[in-house]
């Protein structure tokens, strides 16, 4: 009987329990700390909890653009923050030189939406240019090579637009529309999250209808499971491949746009760290699935806001904050121990991948 | 002339050389089988007929229009439809789904309609289970959502390849009788099928493929008397 039980159970197995158990321990340790000394008010921890909603919205718009290419070709797209950044960055200057003619503060409604026209058409440009480029001459490579290529795209788009835009870090023009905050007793959200947070979630909104109901939805879904028989129906495989990249970039140059807004700034390197929080939201969904991206980019932003404050300080940690990628990668880490497939996702063995 | 002219075609895999020179015919209203042991080409002559393979030499030819390179979504919406070996229906779509997307070239939205009430007549099963996820359908259901879902193409030419596979004695029935039928209604057949005395009392003629090539072609009454078949594909003695 116990050999029996000793036979299922491997040592890694068990180191894997322990250092995810003693990672969950502290946590709950840290959080009742934190909760009992009472140090942060209501209010405190609803700006922080908006504040994740808000960020996760933005990973999530990203990370929607990892997970439909991965549901489609099997690939990691790399450059895909690159494709974030390319729409903000250019729309910058727009901004700023509506910013500058007092334009942008006389017409708030007209200049975002021109910038977010402009930014996700120069994502979307950016994106169909890669696949067409990079991707589409190696789509029966084996896969180690096209992820290779990505990588190496990600590169070369970061150096051109640093050569075409400049090296330095540029600020986005401050909206005066944004700014002011919606209250109720002692809470408040600034204009610009709500904003961040609505149209986040009319874009996933939008996407879940597209893909679910019109014509082309299903044959992104019919291409996702099985290439060659889509196609035996009459689906042009390729055009739903561009699709999808039409798809994915024009939401990663809106969460690009979101992001500037947010944090008032865009250089050529922008979609580095936004770019691998989105990967890894699509990674806790459970990548190659649409809610999942949804759901594990609302997760990461908000425990990324939480956790710092939640889980550190109460364990005496100083300058919680900066700690919040390392909160961030520890939940990829442990997701990845305990759950490989991700929130959603599901088994990775039981699709033919 | 022939509706599907298929000339001295050869395919291969990498270097592996399946098919070496296959000609057959298919005429307008015929049921045409073609019927060779595990391995001998039969599913690649499909493919290569479909677009899913270009063939290396040879012609294909749909009324007279040459079809060989073009890409598959393209064979398709000139009259060539296929349930395709294995079935390979999309599980994460429902079965109406699945039909929708055998409909997904056309654009004549009274004709498809027309085309989904014949094909849930046709199998009311499928009718019944509308909604239901295709991966969670029985073997035999799924193969009459493959077959139902290739007839959304509203083909000219319909390539069914191996519809009784794995399926009960009384569903394999039901699947000749419903391919009689669909004949009988004007769709054009090329037939595949390990169980080739079925597959020889609906079709009009036959092929023989071994290796890579057709050793015999007649009649099908003249091939159920041949010995080469008899021996080979009928399990006589
Ligand atoms: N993807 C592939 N790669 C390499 N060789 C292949 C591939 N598919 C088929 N072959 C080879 O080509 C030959 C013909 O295969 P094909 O699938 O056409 O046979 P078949 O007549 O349909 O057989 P079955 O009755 O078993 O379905 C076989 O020798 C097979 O091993
Ligand atoms: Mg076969």
């Amino acid at each position: 009987m116990l050999r029996r039980l000793s036979e299922r159970i491997n040592a890694t197995d068990v180191v894997m329990f322990l250092i995810g158990g003693s990672i969950l321990a502290l946590v709950l340790v840290g959080s009742v700390a934190t909760l009992t000394s009472g140090k942060y008010s209501a209010a405190q921890w609803f700006d922080l909890i908006v504040f994740g909603v808000a960020l996760g919205g933005i990973y999530a718009l990203i990370a929607l653009g990892y997970t439909m290419v991965y549901g489609i070709l099997r690939m990691i797209n790399f450059a895909h923050s690159e494709v974030f950044m390319s729409g903000p960055f250019t729309a910058y200057f727009l901004a700023d030189a509506w910013g500058r003619s007092g334009f942008l503060d006389e017409n708030p409604v007209v200049c975002l939406l021109a910038i977010f026209v402009l930014a996700m058409a120069i994502s979307l440009i950016v994106a169909v240019l890669l696949e067409r480029i990079a991707y589409r001459p190696l789509r029966f490579a084996p896969r180690l090579v096209p992820l290779i290529t990505a990588i190496g795209a990600s590169f070369f788009l970061q150096y051109f637009f640093r050569g075409l835009y400049g090296p330095n870090i540029k600020p986005y023009p401050e909206i005066a529309a944004l700014k002011p905050y919606l209250r109720f007793g002692d809470f408040r959200i600034q204009y610009v999250q709500i904003l961040v947070i609505v149209a986040a979630a009319l874009m996933m909104a939008g996407l879940q209808l597209i893909v679910q109901r019109t014509r082309v939805g299903k044959a992104m879904r019919a291409v996702a499971e099985d290439k060659q028989t889509a196609a035996l129906m009459g689906i042009d495989v390729d055009s739903i491949i561009v699709l999808t990249f039409v798809i994915g970039g024009a939401l990663a140059g809106a969460a690009g746009v979101l992001y500037a807004l947010m944090f008032r700034q865009v250089s050529f390197i922008m979609g580095f760290i936004p770019g691998i929080k989105a990967f890894t939201a699509a990674v806790l969904g459970g990548i190659g699935n649409i809610p999942g991206a949804m759901v594990g980019g609302l997760f990461l932003g908000v425990i990324e806001s939480l956790g710092p404050s939640l889980f550190l300080d109460g364990l005496g940690i100083p300058a919680p904050q900066q700690l919040k990628d390392a909160i961030a990668f520890t939940l990829l880490v442990l997701v990845l121990i305990f759950r490989p497939s991700g929130i959603l996702g599901e088994k990775l063995a039981e699709k033919k991948a | 002339m022939a509706m599907l002219q298929v000339n001295d075609i050869h395919s291969y895999y990498g270097h592996i050389h399946a098919l070496k020179g296959i000609s057959l015919t298919v005429d307008k209203g015929e049921i045409v089988t073609l019927i060779g042991a595990n391995g001998a080409g039969k599913t690649t002559t499909l493919k290569t007929i479909s677009g899913t393979m270009h063939p290396r030499h040879g012609a294909i030819t749909l009324d007279g229009e040459h079809i060989e390179g073009l890409p598959p979504h393209a064979i398709v919406m000139r009259g060539i439809g296929q349930s395709p070996e294995g079935r390979k229906i999309f599980g994460a779509l429902t079965v109406q789904e699945n039909l929708e997307m055998g409909a997904y070239a056309r654009t004549d939205k009274p004709a498809i309609a027309r085309d989904l009430d014949f094909v849930f007549t046709l199998f009311p099963r499928l009718a019944e289970r509308k909604f239901q996820l295709g991966g969670t359908l029985s073997g035999g259901e799924q193969q009459m959502l493959a077959m139902g879902r290739a007839l959304m193409t509203h083909p000219r030419v319909l390539m069914l390849d191996e519809p009784s596979m794995g399926l009960a004695p009384v569903l394999v029935e039901a699947i000749f009788e419903t391919i009689q039928k669909l004949n009988q209604e004007g769709t054009t057949i090329l037939l595949i099928e390990q169980n080739a005395a079925k597959a020889l009392q609906v079709a009009k003629r036959g092929y023989v493929i071994e290796t890579g090539q057709i050793v015999l072609q007649d009649t099908a009454e003249n091939l159920r008397k041949s010995e080469l078949v008899r021996k080979a594909y009928l399990g006589e003695m």
